[in-house]
């Protein structure tokens, strides 16, 4: 039987995804652990068998399986189709460890590995990589008897729905509803189904109050936001669950909940840096130089070029570059994330924030994060602003991008917040607006996308921005199928042609779907950006003064911020100034602006600043100035995530992890191509 | 009762098995694992296990004709699947020619691993040979108490 644990099995909802246990979702936990779906895998048969049969002694459901490719895309077809992994650590097809995450960062279920190794190191392995237990064969029926424990403690302490969480998300879930109808990918199907069956499980959890069958927090893409801009502002170091809880302030999430998600965006990021490494290098010239972001030297010449260019309106670009310089100079902000990759997450909150409060926020100080992923700007309020200003645009976008950089969750929500498509149609008049000093200082941040690549999933600022661009998808890059907003350009990011083309990072549009789990869903923003800059050069001076990215993106895309978290969306818009068309680039490209930013790649700076900028015409310069800087980054991120692209899909994606898709791309992040992962 | 004798002299059988330090407590897990869709488990997986283990037995042969040199962390990888396999169905003094095996293999010892294996192959031989007698006096003997375990 089915446990129904939150697997939303019981529920109604025609998710798709392991609607196949669907069952009362109540009835579970009388029987429990009996029923226990668990999937088993062994190359080895006499081992296969041997467990098959002692776990069916046990009562459970027992599923075998030889390879571990065979396991993965059964996990993958049947999302709530099982309650554990039991995997061998030496397999022929793939390592062991790789299928454990990938199945953590998926389908987030409990994995127990086994072996007849029981050398510490390889135990070590095993619990790094995330394992919840570590079995040495051969092994005995008493050792299988207690594993169900494994499921109960990941439910109580990662799924559980908080009340607040669970309205946002369904909210969030019906916003990406409507956006998944965009999106073709099957990320978004997962995303829906996911969200549905959240939604349900929401609505189940409430009630149940059975600890097995809590149903599983769904970190929807604001929520992921909300959690990147907590991270963010208290470092990724100092980031405890307690404190992330409490600046969160969600009710009913609780403490164990943000802390799985915290190991999880911890594991993302330690993927990712070893990706980002190589952008953060990259940035760092570009941002160290300047502490303030060296932005400043792009922000502001952006800004001005923008201005210049008399695209960018006059105050905006003050805005811009006060927010970019301020930030810029001030700059640190940016700068920062690149040292840290893994700060990335924070980065992109700050970033976000930037998108938002576009210029404005710009000004206040935060180092335009939005490229730099600055985590420590962004503050809540700062995305609120973004929010706020994302509707402005431009500047949002930027932002947003930049802590879009974070993981694709982020992106996912800044997807959410901005209207994906919106990035540049919406906001459009905003993002022409928005100066592209916006995007410039998120030249800084670029670099942080880099860095922010890893993990940046500010969320919050991604979305901001993004609300005009499509935030969903810039965010993650990931549904840029989404392209929404994109469209606006040539590089029509959220669907974003361009990000599919960079989809050296594939993650953009699968992974955000797929709840890009690793950054892998930022496409690789390099591509995205190459491309753009051709047709964006027009666009981008206006626009993307600071997104480089944009360039790729322009149209909305966010930015295939390689960095999946990496605000993309800052990606988009900034430089996006296409983004006008798409609007949502803009957007997105703030939000995605960090994911931009990581994406190093096009955005170069000047794109992801101009993420939320106002479509001027900045001139690419802008984002060429970036970019030139971002190249080096680029190539490693060549995410841009554009976050126009359903970011929300990304976030989605990266947040419903069952549905991640990327698995591939998980960690497609900037360095990591999604390729890389042999699944 | 004669259906005692025979199950004593399959308990005498199985008790003796333990006492040479062929079969371990493994062994012991995998009878209690008989049920009545699998009355005869135990023989099913043993089947399996020296059926699926000859082609690693023949990796592994072939790997060390390719002397000059050998290729000390294929046969490690190789033996480290057959020392699983072994090991899951109880099967002890193969288990431990598996370890010198591969500590043969970590040392670079070409010599010792072609002697052990020479070692190893014998007594996976004679495992065989008596497990199969094993089951077969079971077999006949009926459905036996499971799980006896030895003294």
């Amino acid at each position: 039987m089915n446990l129904s644990h939150c697997k939303g099995s019981t529920m109604s909802t025609p998710s798709s995804s392991g609607s196949h246990l669907r069952s009362t979702g109540d009835a579970v936990s009388d029987q429990f652990p009996a029923g226990l779906r668990v999937l088993v895998v062994d190359d080895d048969p006499t081992c296969l068998m041997i467990l098959e049969k002692m776990l069916k002694a046990c009562l459970y459901e027992v599923t075998k399986c030889k390879r571990a490719e065979v396991a993965l895309s059964l996990l993958r077809e049947n999302k709530n189709g099982f309650d554990i992994v039991i995997s061998d650590v030496h397999m022929p097809d793939m390592d062991g460890f790789k299928l454990l995450e990938h199945i953590g960062l998926e389908m987030d279920l409990p994995v127990i590995m086994m072996s007849a190794d029981d050398g510490k190191h390889v135990v070590m392995k095993g619990v790094t990589h995330g394992a919840c237990d570590y079995l040495i064969k051969p092994v005995r029926i008493e050792a299988l008897k207690n594993i169900w424990q494994h499921v109960v403690r990941k439910r109580k302490t990662g799924w559980r729905d908080p009340e607040q969480s669970g309205s946002i998300d369904e909210g969030d879930r019906q916003q990406k509803a409507s956006d998944d109808a965009d999106y073709s990918s099957s990320a978004n199907e997962g995303k829906c189904s996911k969200k549905r069956r959240d939604e349900e499980e929401d609505a189940d959890e409430r009630d149940d109050s059975s600890t097995l069958k809590k149903p599983r927090v769904v970190w929807s893409v604001e929520l992921h936001q909300q959690f990147m801009a907590a991270v963010n502002q208290l470092g990724i170091d100092k980031a405890v669950p307690k404190k992330i809880l409490e600046l969160m302030n969600v009710p009913g999430l609780t403490r164990e909940n943000v802390a799985s998600h915290l190991q999880k965006y911890r594991l993302y990021l330690r993927r990712l840096s070893g990706v980002s490494q190589q952008q953060n290098n990259l940035n760092n010239p570009f941002m160290n130089p300047d502490p303030t972001f060296g932005s400043t030297s792009i922000n502001g010449i952006d800004l001005q070029a923008l201005s210049v260019a008399g695209q960018l309106p006059a105050q905006s670009l003050a805005k811009l570059q006060a927010a970019g310089l301020g930030r810029s100079t001030a700059k640190p902000v940016m700068s920062m994330p690149l040292v840290e990759q893994r700060n990335l997450f924070s980065f992109e909150s700050p970033r976000l924030r930037f998108g938002e409060g576009q210029m404005q926020h710009l000004n206040t100080n935060k180092p335009m994060n939005l490229l730099h992923g600055i985590p420590t700007n962004m503050e809540p309020k700062q995305l609120a602003n973004l929010h706020q200003s994302a509707q402005s645009l431009g500047n949002l976008n930027m932002r947003v991008n930049a802590s879009v950089a974070q993981r694709s969750p982020l992106l996912m929500q800044m997807g959410q917040s901005q209207p994906r498509g919106q990035i540049v149609g919406e906001n459009g008049s905003h993002v022409n607006q928005l100066p592209t000093s916006l995007l410039q200082p998120s030249v800084p941040n670029r670099i942080s996308n880099g860095v922010i690549r890893n993990g940046i999933a500010s969320t919050s600022n991604i979305n901001p921005a993004y609300n005009q661009v499509p935030q969903s998808s810039s965010f993650m890059n990931f549904p840029m199928n989404q392209t929404n907003e994109m469209s606006a350009r040539s590089f029509p990011l959220g669907s974003n042609p361009g990000i599919s083309n960079i989809t050296t990072k594939g993650m953009l549009q699968e992974e955000v779907t797929s709840g890009i789990k690793g950054s892998s869903g930022f496409v690789p923003s390099y591509d995205i950006f190459n491309e753009l800059q051709p047709q964006k050069s027009n666009d981008w001076d206006l626009r993307n003064a600071g997104l480089t990215y944009d360039a790729t993106q322009h149209s909305n895309h966010v930015q295939g911020n390689i960095d999946v978290s990496v605000s993309p969306s800052v990606l988009v818009h900034p430089g996006f100034s296409s983004m006008q068309q798409t609007g949502q680039n803009r957007d997105t490209t703030s939000s995605m602006g960090k994911a931009v930013f990581s994406m190093g790649e096009g955005m170069d700076q000047g794109n992801l600043q101009s993420i939320s900028q106002p479509q001027n015409p900045l001139h690419i310069d802008h984002s060429v100035r970036v970019k030139s800087e971002r190249v080096p980054d680029a190539s490693s991120q060549t995410n841009f995530f554009p976050e126009q692209y359903g970011q929300e899909d990304l976030m989605s994606a990266l947040l419903k992890q069952e549905g991640i898709g990327l698995a591939e791309n998980e960690f497609d992040f900037d360095g990591y191509s999604l390729d890389n992962i042999p699944v | 009762m004669e259906r005692s004798q025979p199950r004593r002299q399959v308990a005498a059988m199985k008790q003796s098995l333990f006492d040479q330090g062929l079969l371990d407590e493994q062994f012991i897990q995998l009878e209690e694992l008989s049920d009545d869709a699998n009355p005869n488990f135990v023989e099913e997986i043993v089947t399996l296990y020296y059926r699926d283990s000859s082609r690693l037995i023949s990796s592994i042969e072939q790997a060390l004709k390719e002397r000059h040199p050998l290729d000390f962390n294929k046969l490690d990888t190789l033996m480290h699947q057959f020392k699983g396999s072994s090991s899951s169905i109880g099967a002890k003094k193969v288990k431990a020619e598996c370890t010198l095996f591969r500590e043969y293999c970590r040392t670079g010892n070409a010599e010792g691993c072609m002697k052990t294996f020479q070692q190893l192959k014998k007594e996976y031989a004679s495992l065989r040979k008596k497990l199969e007698a094993y089951f077969q006096l079971a077999r006949q003997t009926g459905p036996m108490e499971t799980a006896c375990r030895p003294k």
